[in-house]
Parts: structure tokens; C-alpha cells; sequence
């Protein structure tokens, strides 16, 4: 198929973007999204320009790094997957194509498609970890039963990829469905009692800190989500931060 | 006599790595803190290191090409982690892990590091739950294992097919916790360029920042490398499209010895290719092994009427399937290693059995699966005389259950769906056993370098078992570097903060800099990605899953021949002060080119079939085992260590003669 592709070209953080538009020919519906990317940076090497900037890595929906805006959604028209397992099947012969980076006031523009999701990082860092060094004398794995029920559950809100999408698709660029997986988590399981009000009030104010907007639960970020992380997660954060909040 | 020196200790096994531990010298808290530590790379290995390197103390810094440590490319492992508990109560242990790891590698690793390994293995999965890791768990609430090919033992753990995410996210989150302390500081989007040796020991590293362009330089007590293989040197492989050898190689020509760059593993079950565009392949994890069975059509005209789309396999009746595994290998069957798997996939494709377009696939079937799991589902609800769909459904939810995001990503890609028609897999590059030569202390041939994970040839010989790297990256970073650094480190306690405005800083960084600059004013007329799709494919061809004489030099003379095209023709937009993908894949691919020809030339050298190593020359010529691979401990019973002497042709070889103290060699036999 022949396409247009309209994407937003910016050369650095300090530059302002604008739309740019690109034709590409004979792209295969069995090619990734990312597949035809290549197609079009292929050519724009050949004929000297630069090619399009954007974040990529693992190729199979696992790592987090594949990002962009297409047609207007996160991770583009398909559901329960990332930019890079989008397949051009999805597409029509002679459709113009949007594609623009995730944009939140958090998730700055470092070029083209390119964002920085430091913002991501600095809230893990405020409390998304279990207190326990490595010594080789840790009490042993099954020491501790865990239902099913409850292991499975925390998996279910592990499975978060760190991609953003939740945050490029509120209308109000809020976190609260990134920051309610990892809170959800280890609320979830034994291990993470213990530090459990410390870490939902540090990684909430870290959040507030970063510029994130509050959530007015439109349940947008579920919809989006290439993991399924589910609006469950932020009711568990909310119910463990009152809580936090009533300890003092 | 060679220059290696293993530095095992002496001992009996099982005594080796506790008499270690207990004879070390300690750097105490205090003088900790003036001590740095570099880590360049942070996946399982490189992140578990920098994290428990932090808690002891030392300040550390750490290095990633991502925007995040959650990001390394161990996140993609997905079927799971072995460990020694015995949980299952199959009869396990720490020598049985040994001993299927030494059988398993075809007897071309180090006995000592092995042991260890298998050793500290059950150590990891208490620490990894107790920081929170979501492993898989039986309704008693204890944790969950599943089998793996070539043992006979249920060893397993994994959290449903993201064991690699959650082990990492462990990792990361012990990392966060030491980021917020202060005791790392963390440099993501830093590729490492270079490694700067101070009379002779490492002492530092130039990076570039790859948003800014700047170069960078930083120094420390000693260096940690952890970046992972180079299977990318295929051009298509199930590695992350920025896994690359640069670290490695780079340390390499200053020193370091390259071992084993011939073993590779050729994964049996990731999707097959579709066609020239393809950027990279996708593996379906080997847990499904354990559910599927493995088949392409016993009679020819159906293969042909298959390719050409005019059958289903649905439609092939059971006795005219051949499952070939089964047939050839009973004792093992499906779950036979993935070099054995590998190539008797080539082998009925080459013969013309093939189940696509390209003749490059095989079946890997569920519906026997869907059938047991059904039937057992059908008894534990009572329900009575169940129908046939309802069976076959019931199945379907089990399997869902266990492998439901592998069956999804099959449908993305494929769109066909795998709950109807058999699964079609091919074998793809996935995973590399050579690596940067270490001692028993997992240092290289450089003082004060260190090397673990996927990038160090270690712990796999010719060959791994599955689930055996998770264990290895984080055996290393949480349990053993810690240690064996400490060692070489309390001599450091007096030397003070490494300066970085000396000349050895100012030679390595110019280097740097000009190999950036040449690309950048190079003005060729080809692409970088052009020239790494003929590396693959000369790779692929001549240096994949079965080799000879001829064709390895052949290969070496053509990777040797791109090289030099490369440098005169190659192409790179942009400038250096800026984020520049091209110019970032040109330094990866130059890598690659050198690899590639070492990598011919050590399984040139090496005339026997060992592990993922085939040499058409060496096989059994009669009995059970005609025409599988034939090792010859004899002449081959060593390691290949190569010393960097210009062109990679030149290289030489040192040899670490491998003994075997505990276990007897044997013809690996899964018959
Ligand atoms: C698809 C897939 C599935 C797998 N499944 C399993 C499994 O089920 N069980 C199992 O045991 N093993 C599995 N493996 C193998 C295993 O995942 C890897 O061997 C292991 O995770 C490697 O870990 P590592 O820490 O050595 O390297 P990686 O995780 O690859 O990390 C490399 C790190 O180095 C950094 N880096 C690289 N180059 C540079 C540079 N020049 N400068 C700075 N930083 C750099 C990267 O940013 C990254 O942080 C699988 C592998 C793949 C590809
Ligand atoms: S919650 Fe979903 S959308 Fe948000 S970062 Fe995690 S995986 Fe991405
Ligand atoms: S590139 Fe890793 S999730 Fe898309």
C-alpha cells in the first residue's frame, strides 16, 4: 500500500516542532508499524536528509520504550498492544497517517518522536521498592504462603510496561494508573506491608511534584493501556493512601 | 604455556566457592565509601550488580543506552529461572543443576564457576521475593515450577511469560532504592565508548550522552561490564534492536581476551520470517515445549500443497504427521536442548517439509494439550460425559492461563489464531555462550575489569539450557561479583579518587572522537543498515546452525571485504551534537564487522561439533547415533581464548585447557 505519513519533526528541546509530510510506497501489511518507520528512514538516509527520531528497543511490546501518537491515539488504532506489535494490516491503502510523540508537560519533547520520561523514574525512586539488601541468608522463598489469588493479582498490576500511554491519553495528563500498579503491587503481598503507607504517600507527592494532573477517573488510561493494567489499581492506591493518610 | 589463569581455587568442588569466601580480604565500611565502581549496563546482571554493590557501600555509577534500567533487554525473557530447591521433591539438587548445566553446555564450561552457580542459585529466588517479585504460585500458596529442556527435573520458576520483566523489575527496584540514597548515580541514554586503562588496570570509561552528543568521561576504581550478547551480529535475532557488542569488543582490543565467539544459540521456537523488511524476530519461550508438540507433514506432496496454501494442517490426518522429535529422540522428546531441537527443524525444512511460503517453519501443536488439560479440567469440576468442544475448551482456558500473552503476541504478528491452527516456529539466533573471557573471580584478562551476564562466555559452554541465563546475570551481580570485587578492591583503599585530566583519559577520548567524526564527514552513499543486513546474511548462511571449512572462509574473506566497504561507503546523517540514531548504529555495526570475522574464524578453528557448534565434518558415522554431532574431547576439550592483535584475522589463540574432575564426559545422548 501507498500512505501519507504527517509527523511531527522537532530537532531538540529548545526548538519549537511542527508536521512534516512523508509519502512512503509499497508497504506490506505483514510489516510492523515500526517496519514501515524504517521504510521511510531508509529513504530519507539514501536521499541525505535526517531521518525521523524515535524510541524503540525491544520490538515485542515488553520493554517500554516504543512510544508515539498515531491518528490521534497512544500506541495507534489496535488494542492491548505497543507501536511496535501495531501491524500496517491495520491500515488502508491511500490513509494518511498522524503521528506526533506522547505529549504531557512531564514528558518533554527531546526530539522528533522522542520524549523524556525521567518524571516515570523519579517517582520509583520515591518509594517503589521493597526495603531488603542482597546477603544470601534471606529467609526461604516458601517460608511465606501467598494465595494464589493475591500472587496473581500483584502479577496482573507487575505487568506494567513504563510506557506512558496512560498519561499521553488523559485529557488531564494524570499518572495515577502508572503509580497505582506499582503501589497496588506490593500492597498486594505480604512483603510489601511494611513500608506500604511510607511508599504511597512519597510516590504520590513525587508525582504531584512532576506535574502530573489529577485523575477524574474517565478511564481513558484503562482503554489505552497496552498491558491491561486495570482502573482496580487506582481504587487500591486511593484505599492505601486514606489509610496512609489516617496513620499520619 | 598459556597466559590464562583461571584462578580456581583449590579444594573439592563443593567446597571451592565457601573456602573462597572465607579466605578473601574484606575492604571495611568505612574505606567503602572512597571507593567507585563503574557498571556499564543495567540489565539483570548489570543491575543487580550496581544495586548490591550500592548497599555495601561503594559509590557507584551506572550506565545504561535506554531512557531506564527497566528497559535492558533481559525485560523480554519470558519463560523463567532455574534454581536448586527441590521444591518439587523430583529428586533435585545443587549437583544435579551442576551436572545438567556441564551435560547440557556439551562439556565446554568450567567445572568450578558451574558449581558455583548451581550453588547460589537458590539463593536468588528468596531474594527475589522477598523484594516483591510476583512469581507464579500453586493454590497452597507456594511458588509454582515448570519444566525445561534437557533436564528431567521441574526447576523452573516464572511469573506467567514475563519472568525476565519481573526479575528485572526486582533489580530495578533495589537500584531506585540506592538511586534515591545516592550511592548510584545513574547515567541512562550514556552508550560507553571506551575503556581507559591507567597502568594497565581499568580506570575509567568515555561515554556519549545521547541526547546532548557530549563525550564523557569518567573514572572509577574499577570497571564492571554487563551489556549483554551479541547475537545482533545476525542482523536478525530475538535480541532488542540496540543489544550490541561495542562494550565488549571495545575491551576486547584493549586487552581482554574474547572466548568462544562461535557459540551461539540457535533458539528452535520463534516465529518464523515473513520477509526482507523483517527488523527482527520473535521468540515464542520454550515453556511451550512442555504443551506443544512438534510436527511438519510425514508425507511430501502434503508439505507442497501446504506451502502453496492448498491444505490446512488441520486437515493432515494423525498417522500422516511426522513428529519428528518424538521419532527421533523418545527418551526426551519435544523437550530435547535447543541446539538438538534447532537443527532437526533445519533438517526436515532443508529436506523439503516445511510448513510456509519459505518452506522455513514446523508446526508446534496444542491441540493433544487442549485434549489432557480438558479431560483433567472436565473430572475436577465433575462434570460428566463432557462433549468434545467442551473438553477442548476447558483445555484452551488452561493453556490460556499459562501462556495466554505468547498466544496473543502470536496472533499480533501472525494474525491467525494459534487456539485454531498449530503455532508455525523456526529457529532464530537468540542467545550468546561466548563472550569476554573471565576467571573464577569473573575478571578479564585486564586488571580491574570485570565482565558478567550475557557478555562473558562463563558459565554455558557450547551450549545453555533454558531458564539458565536469568540465573546466571543475577548469580552474578547479586552473589558473586560482590565478593570477588571486594578482593581486588582492598588493595585500592589508599589510592584516592581517579583523576580524569591525565593523558590516558585525553588519548582514549580523542580516539572517540574521531572515530565519530569520520563517520559523520564520511559522505558515502549506503546506509548503515545496509551493510548490517549483508553482515547477517553472510552470518546467517555460512556461520549459522551448520558450518564447514569452506564455507568459514569464505566467510571471514566476505565480512572482511563489507568492513572495508563499510568504512569507505557508509553513510551517517546528522551531527555529533545532538541525539543521532545513524551515528549510534554505525559504532554498534563497525563492531559487528570485526566480530563477525573473529567469529568465523574461532568456529574455523574449531573441527569438531560441540553444543550449538556444527561442524558438517564431525559427525557419528554409524550406530544409534548416526548423523548427530560428534565432540572430540581429545583435541577439543578447551576453551578458546583470542588475544586482539589488529585485524581480527590476526587474532591469537590462547588456550584454557578444560578438566573435569566431578563428571564424567560423555556423548551427549537424548535418545
Ligand atoms: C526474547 C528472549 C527471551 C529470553 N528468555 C529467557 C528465559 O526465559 N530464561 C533465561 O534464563 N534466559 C532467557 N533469555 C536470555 C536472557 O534474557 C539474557 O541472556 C539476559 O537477560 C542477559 O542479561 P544481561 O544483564 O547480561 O544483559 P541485558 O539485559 O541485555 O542488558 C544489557 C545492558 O547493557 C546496556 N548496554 C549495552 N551496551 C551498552 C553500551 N555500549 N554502553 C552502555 N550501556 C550499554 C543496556 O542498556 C542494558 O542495560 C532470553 C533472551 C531473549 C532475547
Ligand atoms: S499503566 Fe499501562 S499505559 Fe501506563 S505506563 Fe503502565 S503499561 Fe503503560
Ligand atoms: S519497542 Fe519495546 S515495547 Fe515497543
Amino acid at each position: 500500500m501507498n500512505l501519507t505519513l504527517k509527523i511531527w519533526r522537532q530537532k531538540d528541546s529548545k526548538t519549537k516542532g511542527q508536521m512534516v509530510d512523508y509519502k512512503v510506497t509499497d508497504i506490506s501489511e505483514h510489516m510492523s508499524f515500526l517496519e514501515m518507520m524504517d521504510v521511510l528512514n531508509e529513504q530519507l538516509v539514501n536521499s541525505g536528509d535526517e531521518p525521523v527520531a524515535f524510541d524503540h528497543d525491544c520490538r515485542e511490546g515488553i520493554c517500554g520504550m516504543c512510544s508515539m501518537y498515531i491518528n490521534g491515539e497512544a500506541h495507534g488504532p489496535d488494542r492491548g498492544i505497543t507501536t511496535c506489535q501495531l501491524h500496517m494490516r491495520m491500515f488502508n491503502d491511500g490513509d494518511t497517517i498522524t503521528i506526533e510523540p506522547f505529549r504531557a508537560k512531564a514528558f518533554p519533547v527531546i526530539k522528533d518522536l522522542v520524549v523524556d520520561r525521567m518524571s516515570f523514574e523519579r517517582i520509583q525512586q520515591a518509594g517503589g521498592y521493597i526495603s531488603v539488601n542482597t546477603s544470601g541468608n534471606t529467609q526461604d522463598a516458601n517460608a511465606l504462603p501467598i494465595s494464589k489469588h493475591a500472587a496473581d493479582e500483584a502479577m496482573d498490576a507487575a505487568a506494567c510496561i513504563g510506557c506512558g500511554a496512560c498519561v499521553a491519553t488523559c485529557k488531564n495528563s494524570s499518572a495515577m494508573l502508572f503509580v497505582g500498579a506499582k503501589v497496588a503491587q506490593y500492597a498486594l503481598l505480604p512483603q510489601g506491608q511494611v513500608e506500604a503507607a511510607d511508599r504511597v504517600k512519597n510516590m504520590v507527592a513525587q508525582m504531584d511534584l512532576e506535574g502530573f494532573g489529577n485523575c477524574t477517573n474517565t478511564g481513558a488510561c484503562e482503554v489505552e493501556c497496552p498491558k491491561g493494567i486495570s482502573l482496580e489499581n487506582i481504587a487500591r492506591m486511593n484505599r492505601e493512601f486514606l489509610k496512609a493518610s489516617i496513620k499520619g | 604455556m598459556s597466559v590464562l589463569d583461571s584462578k580456581v581455587p583449590k579444594g573439592p568442588i563443593k567446597d571451592k566457592w565457601t573456602d573462597y569466601k572465607n579466605h578473601i580480604d574484606l575492604v571495611n565500611p568505612a574505606n567503602k565509601r572512597n571507593i567507585d565502581i563503574i557498571v556499564v549496563g543495567t540489565g539483570l546482571a548489570g543491575g543487580s550488580a550496581a544495586a548490591t554493590l550500592a548497599e555495601l557501600g561503594y559509590n557507584v555509577k551506572a550506565f545504561a543506552y535506554q531512557d531506564s534500567p527497566r528497559r535492558a533487554h533481559s525485560i523480554a525473557a519470558q519463560g523463567g529461572i532455574n534454581a536448586a530447591k527441590n521444591y518439587q521433591g523430583d529428586g533435585d539438587s545443587t549437583y544435579r543443576l551442576f551436572y545438567d548445566t556441564v551435560k547440557g553446555g556439551d562439556y565446554r564450561s568450567r567445572e568450578a564457576n558451574v558449581y558455583r552457580l548451581a550453588e547460589v542459585s537458590a539463593n536468588i529466588i528468596d531474594q527475589c521475593v522477598a523484594q516483591g517479585v510476583p512469581f507464579a504460585r500453586d493454590y497452597g500458596g507456594l511458588l509454582d515450577n515448570r519444566s525445561f529442556g534437557g533436564v528431567l527435573v521441574s526447576r523452573t520458576f516464572y511469573a506467567k511469560g514475563q519472568t525476565g520483566q519481573q526479575l528485572l523489575l526486582g533489580a530495578y527496584s533495589a537500584m531506585n532504592r540506592q538511586i534515591a540514597r545516592g550511592k548510584i548515580e545513574m547515567f541512562n541514554r550514556h552508550e560507553m565508548l571506551d575503556v581507559v586503562l591507567v597502568d594497565g588496570k581499568a580506570r575509567g570509561i568515555i561515554t556519549r550522552n545521547l541526547i546532548t552528543g557530549e563525550i564523557e568521561r569518567h573514572s572509577a576504581h574499577a570497571v564492571v561490564i554487563g551489556t549483554g550478547g551479541y547475537g545482533n551480529v545476525y542482523f536478525l535475532s530475538t535480541n532488542a534492536m540496540g543489544s550490541n557488542a561495542t562494550a565488549a569488543w571495545k575491551i576486547h582490543k584493549k586487552g581482554a581476551f574474547f572466548a568462544n565467539p562461535c557459540y551461539t544459540q540457535i533458539h528452535p521456537t520463534c516465529i518464523p520470517r515473513s520477509g526482507d523488511y523483517q527488523s527482527k524476530l520473535t521468540l515464542m519461550s520454550e515453556s511451550l515445549r512442555n504443551d506443544g508438540r512438534i510436527w511438519v507433514p510425514a508425507k511430501i506432496e502434503d508439505a507442497k500443497a501446504i506451502q502453496e496454501g492448498k491444505l490446512k494442517p488441520t486437515q493432515i490426518a494423525e498417522a500422516d504427521r511426522d513428529y519428528y522429535l518424538e521419532r527421533r529422540y523418545p527418551a526426551f522428546g519435544n523437550l530435547v536442548p535447543r541446539d538438538v531441537a534447532s537443527r532437526a527443524a533445519k533438517e526436515r525444512c532443508d529436506a523439503g517439509y516445511g510448513v510456509n511460503a519459505t518452506g522455513e517453519a514446523v508446526y508446534l501443536d496444542f491441540a493433544a494439550a487442549f485434549q489432557r488439560y480438558g479431560s483433567e479440567q472436565a473430572k475436577l469440576k465433575g462434570i460428566k460425559n463432557p462433549s468434545k468442544e467442551e473438553v477442548i475448551k476447558l483445555g484452551q482456558a488452561i493453556i490460556e492461563e499459562k501462556y495466554g500473552n505468547l498466544f496473543q503476541m502470536y496472533e499480533k504478528i501472525i494474525a491467525e489464531n494459534p487456539y485454531e491452527t498449530p503455532m508455525m516456529i523456526y529457529p532464530a539466533t537468540h542467545y550468546t555462550m561466548g563472550g569476554v573471557w573471565v576467571d573464577y573471580n569473573l575478571m578479564t584478562t585486564v586488571p580491574g575489569l570485570y565482565c558478567i551476564g550475557e557478555a562473558n562466555f562463563s558459565d554455558h559452554g557450547a551450549n545453555r539450557l533454558g531458564a539458565s541465563a536469568l540465573m546466571q546475570g543475577l548469580a552474578d551481580g547479586y552473589f558473586v561479583l560482590p565478593y570477588t570485587i571486594g578482593d581486588y578492591l582492598s588493595n585500592d583503599i589508599r589510592t584516592g579518587k581517579i583523576p580524569t585530566d591525565t593523558p590516558e583519559f585525553d588519548a582514549v577520548e580523542k580516539e572517540v572522537q574521531d572515530k565519530i567524526d569520520f563517520f559523520l564527514n564520511n559522505n558515502g552513499t549506503k546506509s548503515v543498515d545496509h551493510f548490517h543486513k549483508r553482515l547477517g546474511k553472510v552470518m546467517w548462511d555460512k556461520v549459522g546452525m551448520s558450518r564447514n571449512a569452506p564455507q568459514l572462509k569464505e566467510a571471514m574473506a566476505e565480512i572482511k571485504a563489507i568492513r572495508e566497504e563499510f568504512w569507505k561507503e557508509v553513510k551517517v546523517p546528522g551531527s555529533g551534537s545532538e541525539m543521532n540514531l545513524e551515528l549510534e548504529k554505525a559504532g554498534r555495526v563497525a563492531d559487528f564487522l570485526e566480530l563477525g570475522e573473529l567469529f568465523a574464524k574461532d568456529a574455523l578453528v574449531r573441527e569438531e561439533s560441540c553444543g550449538g557448534h556444527f561442524r558438517e565434518e564431525s559427525t557419528e558415522l554409524d550406530g544409534e547415533q548416526k548423523g548427530e554431532a560428534k565432540r572430540n574431547d581429545k583435541d577439543f576439550a578447551f576453551v578458546s581464548a583470542w588475544e586482539y592483535k589488529g585485524e581480527p584475522a590476526d587474532a591469537v589463540l590462547h588456550k584454557e585447557e578444560l578438566e573435569f574432575n566431578d563428571i564424567e564426559l560423555k556423548q551427549r545422548s537424548y535418545k
